[in-house]
């Protein structure tokens, strides 16, 4: 059981890392970068599962600090996209290139 | 209280320098003060005089002497100090005398002038300075003093600066004299050199005394004729008497203070004072030093009073008068009389401050003019100063009984016959004698007799402020006649420290008659020869002088001052110029060449390394910071800021750590 869950979990790493390689606009790759975070949550849920003392719920816990903390973070994304937007009117990372070498 | 004075003779030089500083620190619109402040300090310098004097006269021979340390360097101090003997509280009784008419005079000549502040620190700081010569005891200290002297003379004659022929006399008159000073300069260093002290008088030990001079030796003659060169130059004796009567440029009253009672005093007094070294080794009172000093005193003398015979501007002729009277004492003073030579110097400080004076209010009221061919019969326009000058003109001459002058002549005469060595000396000064009485009555008679000249017009009597300096100047040359008269020679034998007898019978011996019988050919000579001009029609100047009618050649000789400037400009200038020139040359090729040559190489040297530079080393760091910046160039293009880049690598970072470790395990 445990290795189709890791399967799916890193079957979402990788179209989320793919999301956020491939797609130009922020929020896309803003949802990228939550499906990697997602794919993470799930593995610690399964480890945690079919682990050695699945009856304290550890596993559990860490997965909602880190769904907590994706939220923060998403958020904090969110608002700089905004920010960003208002201020070079576009949210396409290919232009956002101010801190090249 | 006479010996307070004693210890304290500093405060008399040191009373006009010190007024003339704060008058100079006045502001230029603080006339009245400024001339109040310097008559004030002339008499706090008269009334220090006066104890001084009283000092001396209490005390025959009285000498004191006030040495301190002024530099010490190693085991050697450098030691100077003040003198009062009487030859200094005489002079420097005269000297403030004088200097006291000579600046109250000043108020009035000068009244009108812009810069009356300027010439009161001036006339001051020239008083100070003589006073300083006067009562160093030491040779450096004189010199100092002495050289003060020149620099007051010189911003004194130009004191009208804005006057390019002022500006040039002062500067003749420094050159020239400074052309003495450097040989005194030189007499100075050898005699400390011979001595090893420049005090004159030190208990002993002094430069003046018998230690001293018995170790001198020959030197000592070429001491005393190196020391008789700055006496030359600032006494305007013949060789360098030249800027003297081109001293007239300055205003009246600073010709009267240089002629009377300062500068041309100071070299008489020098010689006077280091006389212990002129007559080193003496043989009958002649020494090769003593010698030089009659013979230029000869030569002055003589030429001095021939040109003055044929000159037309009131202040030359008494230049020329005094550069005589100079030449005088200096004959006195080198015939062994050399308390005759100080008392003619003292006494024609009066009566040259009184004929200058008189000058300078004829000039005055004739509103500066200076030529007496132009003027006449001012006799009853000015009476006080035709009383006066008259009075001033006899002392000169030598009428006797009453006029100072007479006397000191006679002694002079008289110590001058007795010269063992030569008496041309005597009979040239005999004839020196006869032609002052003769150039004086000539310049009286244009000045105040006859009609008036053309610029008599308009002529008046000098304020009060003026004619009063002339009657006490006359009145001193009176006074002074009464403690010069040989029946009572009380100032002789004060100088040289006796207690005087009255002695009827010296006033009627034969060089008394000697000297009057000359003074009457003079004065009658001159009044043959000039009685004509009074008589002439003066509405237009005079344009043939009676003497220059019957002597065409000789007048035009005398009048050009025997050529002696031209002779100068001809000869010494002309070197000097050529000498410059010469130096000139040699700066621009030769020593210019040679610095030219250095900075060639030092270009050629620059050249270099600016190729070693340019080639070598700036190759180098080229190549270095282009590899660098190439370097950047590379690393900057992987930071191209594109977000997804770097994501993208990171991926591929950790795919290959996945791949390593798997492969690892």
């Amino acid at each position: 059981m445990l290795s189709i869950f890791l399967l799916i979990s890193a079957a979402f790493f990788s179209i989320g890392l793919l999301a956020a390689l491939s797609r130009r606009h922020a929020i896309f790759i803003l949802i990228g970068i939550e499906m990697m975070l997602a794919a993470a949550s799930l593995n610690f849920v399964a480890f945690w599962r079919f682990g050695p003392s699945p009856h304290q719920p550890t596993g559990v816990m860490i997965a909602i600090f880190a769904i907590a903390i994706a939220a923060a973070e998403a958020a904090v994304g969110l608002a700089l996209v905004i920010a960003v937007y208002r201020h070079y009117r576009t949210t396409s990372v290919d232009q956002l290139d101010q801190l090249k070498g | 209280m006479n010996h307070w004075i004693a210890s304290n003779l500093w405060l008399i030089p040191a009373t006009p320098i010190v007024v003339s500083l704060l008058i100079l620190n006045l502001p230029k619109s603080a006339r009245s003060p400024a001339a109040g402040f310097a008559i004030l300090g002339q008499i706090g310098a008269l009334a220090l005089s006066i104890l001084a004097f009283f000092a001396t006269s209490q005390m025959a021979g009285l000498q004191t002497v006030r040495n301190f340390t002024w530099l010490t360097f190693g085991n050697n101090a450098l030691r100077l100090g003040w003198l009062l003997d009487p030859l200094a509280s005489a002079m420097l009784v005269m000297i403030t005398v004088v200097g006291l008419c000579i600046f109250i005079f000043s108020t009035g000549y000068m009244a009108e002038d812009r810069n009356f502040k300027r010439f009161f620190a001036y006339l001051s700081f020239f008083s100070g300075a003589m006073l300083g010569v006067v009562l160093a005891n030491s040779l450096l200290l004189l010199f100092v003093f002495w050289e003060l002297v020149g620099l007051a003379s010189y911003l004194l004659i130009g004191f009208w600066i804005e006057r390019p022929t002022a500006a040039a006399a002062a500067k003749k008159a420094f050159i020239t004299t400074r052309i003495g000073d450097m040989g005194f300069f030189l007499g100075l260093l050898w005699l400390y050199h011979r001595s090893g002290t420049l005090l004159f008088y030190d208990s002993g030990s002094g430069c003046l005394e018998n230690a001293a001079l018995n170790s001198l030796g020959v030197a000592a003659t070429f001491i005393a004729l190196l020391i008789f060169c700055g006496a030359v130059g600032k006494s305007g004796q013949f060789p360098l008497h030249v800027w003297l009567p081109d001293a007239m440029e300055g205003p009246t009253p600073v010709s009267a203070l240089i002629h009377a009672a300062t500068m041309v005093a100071a070299g008489v007094f020098l010689v006077a004072r280091v006389y212990p070294i002129f007559s080193v080794g003496a043989i009958n009172g002649v020494t090769p030093s003593l010698e030089v000093v009659v013979w230029i005193g000869v030569v002055t003398g003589l030429m001095a009073a021939l040109i003055a015979v044929a000159q037309s501007d009131i202040k030359r002729i008494l230049a020329y008068s005094t550069v005589s009277q100079l030449g005088l004492m200096m004959v006195s003073l080198g015939v062994g009389g050399v308390a005759a030579g100080i008392m003619h110097l003292l006494a024609h400080g009066f009566f040259k401050a009184l004929l200058f004076l008189g000058a300078g209010s004829v000039i005055h009221g004739l509103h500066h003019e200076q030529d007496i061919r132009k003027m006449g019969g001012l006799r009853r326009l000015m009476p006080i100063t035709f009383v006066t000058y008259a009075i001033g003109m006899m002392a000169l001459s030598g009428v006797p009984l009453l006029f100072s002058g007479a006397w000191t002549k006679e002694e002079v005469l008289h110590a001058t016959s007795i010269w063992p060595r030569s008496h041309l000396p005597h009979y040239l000064m005999m004839a020196g004698v006869i032609l002052t009485a003769l150039y004086m009555t000539r310049q009286v008679i244009y000045i105040f007799f006859g009609n008036r000249g053309p610029a008599s017009e308009g002529a008046h009597e000098s304020p009060p402020v003026m004619t009063w300096p002339l009657v006490a100047l006359a009145f001193g040359t009176i006074t002074l006649s009464v403690v010069l008269t040989p029946a009572w020679p009380w100032l002789h034998d004060f100088l040289i420290g006796k207690q005087a007898r009255f002695d009827f019978a010296h006033l009627i011996e034969p060089a008394v008659f000697t000297s009057l019988m000359l003074v009457l050919i003079g004065i009658g000579l001159g009044i043959v020869l000039y009685r004509g001009v009074a008589a002439e029609n003066r509405l237009r100047p005079i344009e043939v002088d009676p003497f220059q009618a019957a002597q065409p050649a000789l007048f035009r000789f005398l009048q050009n001052k025997m050529w002696i400037d031209e002779f100068y400009r001809g000869s010494v200038l002309r070197w000097s110029k050529a000498l410059s020139r010469v130096s000139d040359w040699l700066d621009r090729n030769c020593w210019d060449g040679i610095v030219r040559g250095f900075g060639w190489l030092g270009q050629l040297f620059g050249i270099f390394t600016t190729g070693v530079d340019e080639r070598g080393i700036n190759a180098g760091v080229d190549e270095t910071t282009s590899g660098a910046r190439g370097l950047g160039r590379l690393f900057a293009n992987a930071h191209s800021g594109q977000i997804q880049t770097y994501l993208g690598v990171i991926a591929i970072g950790m795919l290959a750590l996945l791949l390593l470790y798997a492969w690892l395990a």
